[in-house]
């Protein structure tokens, strides 16, 4: 540590003066870089518009409102098969993510050389690709419609339950696990009486919140022809009748607190 | 009942942890495993049921080779041992009853465990041993909402719930207070001379080991350097297990200290064994 003995005192530093100094540096560098980005940035935006957008954002809320509240009975379809595509893609994402997230944990993978890379490039592939993407090429594949957004948000979805899951599956205690064993238990036993239970909450946790998140992307889906409440969006958005765009942000907007409301439940109930 | 030869782990970061060790459990008998921390106890014990694979040497249950078995046998041989744990390894989210059924689950088909619907001779016997060891108003309950020494029980529950033959024991009163570690102590005691079954239990604690155990082990850096009656404990035979110290107060403590009645008699009568 940084004790210097300046005339047989020991003085006590946090840091050693050259980790100081490094320190100090890399503060100065960012600064550095920030200014110099927030002045490429500046060149390059017209300021004359952007001085002007508080007029325009006033003058797009003044066309929103008031929200064409007759409109909703014509979104109450969409809204619905908005929850349905969160909800079946979520119940396939972990149907799907459960055996992966088994074969990537440490403790539970069936060969750690072979099947849990295998499950890790899975979870990682999912992952990387966003569902408003997914649902670009399902959109292709098999057309138009509430399927490709199911099938969208499910793909999506199994990277990450997966890897929550497994991340839970590998923190498990081993003593748990270690005492099932020692009855004689078989392989499925030790895995439904060792290792479910104390994986279990963090399972109903991941699900109600990926289903929570889910929610949220369906209702994008729509704007790249994947069916729910997007379609109309959309439909809105391209013919600036914003009084019906203000009224779905709204129905979002209730939705998602509703779906807030509904999982912060579940999971204090299972936790 | 259990013999041990030439028994050797080395674990795969060198560490040698057993050396050589012989030793031969009779029936009934209840042998107190002691030594510092290291000094390769736990790996002992689980190297008889192979939750640790030992690297040479062979155990016997009886006349059962259990160094030699298949993943299938050494499944059903397990069954024949139980064991009880440090920090009492309940599976904590599963009821009190569902902790001490799980000790037949190498008696159990997958499916009947699965929707836990055990036959009705396991529930009464698991019912008989929560009455035994006082827990029987908590079949209920889950298992992290007992107290120590409460779940303890219930480990000992599971641990018996299994029929065994043998009883290996690990640290069972590390994590409870003095008075509840003697209390358990006295339990597995009683319970194995009820049933006649031949024990190993890891205890650091020299005291409770005296007072309980028939026969003391000490086991240093992987080798057995103490094997007799607790009378034979002396500060020359402390400081081969555990190194140099001022162990008379130790020896003392036994005899003097604040030991009930009930404690002293049992001591008496242990030693009277010898």
């Amino acid at each position: 540590m940084a004790v210097r003995d300046v005339n047989g005192l020991k003085q006590w530093q946090r840091r050693e003066r050259g980790k100081q100094f490094a320190i100090w540096a890399a503060w100065l560098a960012g600064v550095a870089v920030f200014t110099y980005c927030w002045q490429l940035i500046s060149e390059k935006t017209i300021w004359m518009f952007v001085l002007d957008s508080p007029r325009q954002a006033a003058d797009l809320a003044e066309r929103m409102v008031p929200p064409k509240w007759s409109y909703m009975s014509s979104l109450w379809v969409p809204l619905w098969d908005t929850l349905n595509i969160a909800t079946l893609g979520t119940l396939m994402a972990i149907i799907i993510a459960v055996p992966v997230a088994f074969c990537a944990a440490r403790n539970t993978t069936p060969s750690v050389y072979f099947v849990r890379p295998v499950a890790l490039f899975v979870i990682v592939a999912s992952r990387s690709i966003n569902s408003l993407i997914w649902a670009l090429m399902l959109v292709t594949i098999i057309g138009p419609g509430v399927f490709a957004g199911v099938i969208a948000i499910g793909l999506r979805s199994i990277g990450f339950c997966a890897k929550l899951l497994y991340e839970a599956i590998e923190e498990i205690d081993p003593n748990q696990v270690e005492a099932v064993t020692a009855t004689g238990a078989s392989g499925a036993q030790v895995l439904s009486y060792g290792i479910v239970p104390q994986v279990l909450p963090a399972f109903a946790g991941i699900t109600v919140f990926r289903w929570d998140i889910n929610i949220r992307e369906s209702t994008v889906l729509g704007l790249v022809g994947a069916g729910g409440i997007g379609l109309q969006l959309d439909a809105s958005i391209s013919t600036l009748a914003w009084t019906q765009v203000s009224l779905i942000l709204l129905a979002i907007l209730a939705t998602v607190v509703v779906s807030e409301w509904v999982s912060a439940r579940v999971r204090h109930a299972i936790i | 009942m259990l013999r041990l030869h030439g028994l050797v782990k080395r674990y795969r970061t060198g560490d040698l942890a057993l050396k050589n060790i012989d030793l031969e459990v009779p029936q009934g008998q209840v042998m107190a495993l002691i030594g510092p921390s290291g000094a390769g106890k736990s790996t002992l014990i689980r190297c008889i049921n192979r939750l640790v694979e030992p690297t040479d040497g062979k155990v016997y249950l009886k006349d059962l080779e259990l160094t030699a078995l298949s993943k299938r046998a050494l499944r059903h041989a397990r069954r024949r041992m139980g064991m009880i744990f440090q920090e009492y390894a309940l599976v904590e989210r599963l009821s009190v009853m569902e902790n001490v059924l799980s000790g037949r689950l190498g008696y159990t088909g997958f499916w009947r465990s699965f929707f836990r619907r055990y036959p009705q001779a396991d529930i009464d016997e698991a019912f008989r041993l929560l009455e035994r060891v006082g827990l029987v108003d908590m079949v209920d309950k889950r298992a992290d909402e007992l107290s120590g020494g409460q779940r303890q029980r219930v480990g000992i529950a599971r641990a018996l719930i299994q029929n065994p033959e043998v009883l290996l024991v690990d640290e069972p009163t590390a994590s409870l207070d003095p008075k509840t570690s003697r209390q358990i102590m006295r339990l597995i005691c009683e319970l194995c001379e009820e049933r006649n079954l031949a024990a190993i239990i890891n205890i650091h604690d020299v005291l409770l080991a005296e007072m309980f155990a028939r026969r003391i082990v000490g086991l240093q850096l992987g080798e057995i350097v103490y094997d007799g009656p607790p009378g034979g404990l002396t500060p020359d035979a402390l400081t081969q297990i555990y190194g140099e110290e001022d162990w008379e107060a130790t020896i003392e403590k036994v005899d003097e200290e604040d030991l009930t009645d009930e404690e002293r008699a049992e001591r008496v009568r242990l030693m009277g064994g010898h």
